[in-house]
């Protein structure tokens, strides 16, 4: 059985009503997309994932993901214009948690997945990254993650495995 | 965005009262650092002990920070939770930052701290 948990609204305001024998978390939020959104929407995902019993090991990766792809969206899809909606789509599964997030900003650069290499880091302190490890820090942690232009669409898909299986039954 | 200044004989302790540094604050803590530190010491410590979530912007902002205090003061960092950890080291960053326990033996290392007395694995 699959409980259905959905959260929307303009901070994620939560609307569930978990079925008695729930198994499996599943969340939905729709957000526009500013910075201080991101970051209300992120803090009602986790809460929405405590059904999940995880360790604060994954849920600290989990948000850390989360946060990277979204702020990514806000900055880069929508160039930090607070009017674009983003959806954010999980569900758990056997492994972990099934991501998929969609906007309708601009598409990624060449319409492909950006690269994540670790920026480099250097002896002199004048020359030390300051950006860049958003991408290294989701490719890293992150499983089977795919990018599609769909239409007018950006869509990409993800999975996070947690140490938590959900147990079938 | 919250932040403490004490000082402490040579140290100056910046203490960040919130529980995020995030890509909705990072700019404006990089800015409240460099007005906090234009006078400071050759030795600041960040006390990072009250925040539960930095993200890849909060970090490239505790660089930057870093960096605006030149080559002859230093940024150290004390008190980081797991998950800020965690992403210093996924990052490596943690290599290139003196980071204590926490603020109380930042307190107690004077002048220029051994390396083994610290988690810095330098690479250079």
């Amino acid at each position: 059985m699959r409980a259905d948990r959905t959260i929307r609204g303009r901070t994620g305001r939560a609307e569930t009503s978990p079925p008695a024998h729930q198994k499996s978390v599943e969340l939905r939020l729709v957000f526009p997309c500013d910075k201080m959104n991101v970051r209300a929407a992120l803090q009602n995902t986790m809460a929405g994932l405590g059904a999940m019993h995880l360790s604060d090991d994954d849920r600290s990766t989990i948000e850390l993901v989360l946060a990277e792809v979204l702020n990514n969206v806000s900055k880069h899809a929508y160039r930090d214009e607070p009017q674009g909606l983003i959806e954010l789509h999980l569900s758990q599964n056997t492994s972990g948690l099934r991501c998929r997030v969609v906007d309708r900003g601009d598409p990624m650069p060449g319409m492909h997945l950006p690269p994540g290499p670790l920026p480099e880091s250097h002896c002199a302190t004048k020359d030390q990254p300051e950006g860049g490890f958003g991408w290294y820090l989701i490719h890293h942690l992150s499983r089977e993650l795919n990018y599609m232009r769909d239409g007018n669409r950006n869509m990409l898909t993800f999975r996070i495995e947690t140490a938590q299986v959900l147990r079938k039954n | 965005m919250q932040l403490n200044t004490e000082i402490d004989g040579d140290l100056l302790i910046v203490t960040v009262g919130e529980d995020r540094v995030d890509a909705a604050v990072a700019l404006d803590f990089k800015e409240r650092m460099r007005d906090l530190t234009q006078d400071a010491p050759a030795r600041v410590v960040l006390d990072l002990g009250h925040v539960r979530f930095l993200d890849s912007s909060g970090l490239g902002a505790v660089i930057g920070a870093m960096k605006q205090l030149g080559s002859r003061r230093r940024l150290e960092l004390a008190g980081l939770n797991p998950a800020v950890q965690k992403v210093f080291r996924l990052t490596r960053m943690d290599s290139i930052f003196v980071i204590h326990d926490d603020i109380a033996s930042a307190r107690e290392t004077r002048g220029n701290p051994p390396l083994d007395t610290t988690r810095s694995a330098h690479a250079c």
